[in-house]
């Protein structure tokens, strides 16, 4: 009997690193996310993990310790939002680019202005090409469970690259869950100490963030773009030997409802289980609605997107971030190229939900599918982008 | 430019220098334009002003005297303004 407790969003992280034997943590607190490195400080302090707990003066410095404590070839955690994630950008780069399997919990949170501490993904969405892996959860039980694949699919040898996991602020981060948790030699025998390729050692002297002009940068980009691109197949070995473990099964798409469904809603994060309940009441009156929920945002789930949809009539995506003067929003723009690349004349509506928290309802929702439906009937798109529910 | 350079596939990762010391080999000194400085040594008093100000390096010493290594020397003629007696002019090579 796998062991269950109630943990928020934010505690179900802390633990997972817990577990996860990490060298070192370098955090700055910021509400979603302050939970996550206070519940973290007290297993340090109380001597349960031998962590090296760095506290430092702004999340620039936090990424920055990251990348340093990482090149040396430890395992290491932060975790952030909103403001903290858009002050790290720069430094996001440079751990991507200089290939550091970091993992950082980010808990969804809006931008400013006007200040506002609520989930919605601009924050995240704001960094999307900074060519880390971006994993969204759905529920505490899913923040705990891909934390801990995180670290193996950064580390893998093929890989090397940063992992975000995403979870709503608030929605997420605050709420208690029932979740099943691995025991910890479980979790030490899923996830071995790292075995880094490169480190930094006085020893053995490298260099690391040298220059690159025109004539080479251009090709460390493109190392870049391929291993984030075949992270894919690391993942695949990851799920399965964590679905061995827990008998839990991930993937980089989640799909309900995909096999008959005449029209499909896309979407990130926790508003996926809404999308779900809905579509549940509908099909019982008939209406054949299916959910797609890319567990996977970067690298992005073409093939199996493609694969999944394209036989239904029309689609809702649902973006909780705005690409302010952009034809879509951040997956509206992702889902109509992969349509056009792979030929599927699909109809489109393109939804900006929910931003600065504001709560996205079963009622919405099925008033987004009636005119999906609609769309599916006529074939006509009145409007490519929607903003739902605003005044 | 006919040297052939390393595909993508090949070289290590992150742009990564497994050989310490390396930027020895990088020769600075195919970014300098048009003009190269020329030391007149029957001027200069060997008072090594150049040695100091001069950005990238490029001008060791030999004996008490100087010299300029052209593959480092990027042109930029900071040497020839600095130095007191006018030894150091710029030649259109
Ligand atoms: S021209 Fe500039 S780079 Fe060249 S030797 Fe003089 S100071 Fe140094
Ligand atoms: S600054 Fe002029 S005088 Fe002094 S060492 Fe250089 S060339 Fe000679």
């Amino acid at each position: 009997m796998a062991k269950v407790i109630g943990l928020t969003g934010d505690e179900a992280v802390a633990y997972a690193i817990k577990q996860c034997n990490v060298d070192v943590v370098a955090a700055y607190p910021i509400t979603p996310q302050t939970v996550i490195v206070e519940a973290f400080s007290e297993y340090v302090f109380n001597g349960e993990v031998d962590t090296e707990f760095v506290c430092v003066e702004s999340e620039h410095s936090a990424m920055s310790a990251c990348v340093g404590a990482s090149l040396t070839g430890a395992r290491v955690f932060t975790a952030t939002a909103s403001q903290g994630l858009a002050l790290m950008h720069e430094i996001l780069y440079i751990a991507s680019s200089l290939r550091c399997p970091i993992v950082m919990g980010v808990v969804n949170r809006a931008l400013s202005a006007p200040i506002n501490i609520h989930g919605d993904h601009s924050d995240m969405m704001g960094s999307r090409d900074c060519g880390w892996i971006q994993i969204y959860a759905e529920n505490v039980q899913e923040a705990y469970d891909w934390t801990i694949q995180a670290f193996k699919i950064a580390e893998d040898k093929e890989v090397l690259l940063p992992v975000t996991v995403n979870l709503d602020g608030f929605i997420l981060s605050h709420s208690i869950e029932g979740i099943k948790v691995l025991e910890d030699e479980d979790v030490a025998s899923f996830l071995p100490p790292r075995e880094p390729v490169y480190t930094i050692d006085p020893n053995n002297p490298i260099t690391v963030g040298a220059l690159a002009l025109p004539n080479y940068y251009f090709e460390f980009k493109v190392q870049q773009d391929h291993a984030l691109r075949n992270s894919f197949k690391a993942m695949g070995k990851v799920f399965s030997e964590y679905e061995e473990l827990s008998g839990r099964k991930y993937d980089v798409l989640h799909t309900y409802g995909m096999e008959d469904a005449e029209i499909a809603l896309i979407c990130l994060g926790s508003t996926a289980g809404t999308a779900r309940y809905v579509a549940k009441r509908l099909r019982e009156k008939g209406v054949k609605v299916g959910v797609l929920k890319p567990w996977v945002y970067r690298p992005f789930p073409e093939k199996e997107i493609v694969e999944a949809v394209k036989e239904v009539k029309a689609l809702a995506v649902m973006d909780r971030a705005c690409s302010f003067g952009a034809p879509y929003a951040p997956l509206g723009s992702d889902i109509a190229s992969i349509l056009y690349k792979s030929g599927l004349d699909i109809p489109v509506v393109n939804y900006v939900y929910g931003l600065g928290g504001r709560d996205v309802s079963p009622l919405d929702l099925e008033a987004v599918v009636n005119e999906i439906l609609e769309v599916a009937k006529t074939g006509e798109i009145k409007e490519h982008l929607k903003f739902l529910g605003v005044r | 430019m006919s040297e052939k350079k390393p595909l993508w596939q090949t070289l290590p990762i992150a742009g990564i220098l497994l050989e310490p010391k390396s930027s020895l080999k990088y020769k600075t000194g195919d970014w300098r334009g048009p003009f190269t400085p020329k030391i007149n040594q029957e001027k200069c008093t060997k008072c090594l002003l150049c040695w100091i100000y001069c950005p990238d390096g490029a001008i060791e010493r030999v004996g008490d005297g100087v010299r300029i290594n052209l593959d480092y020397c990027k042109g930029c003629g900071i040497c020839v303004s600095e130095c007191p007696v006018k030894a150091i002019t710029m030649e259109r090579l």
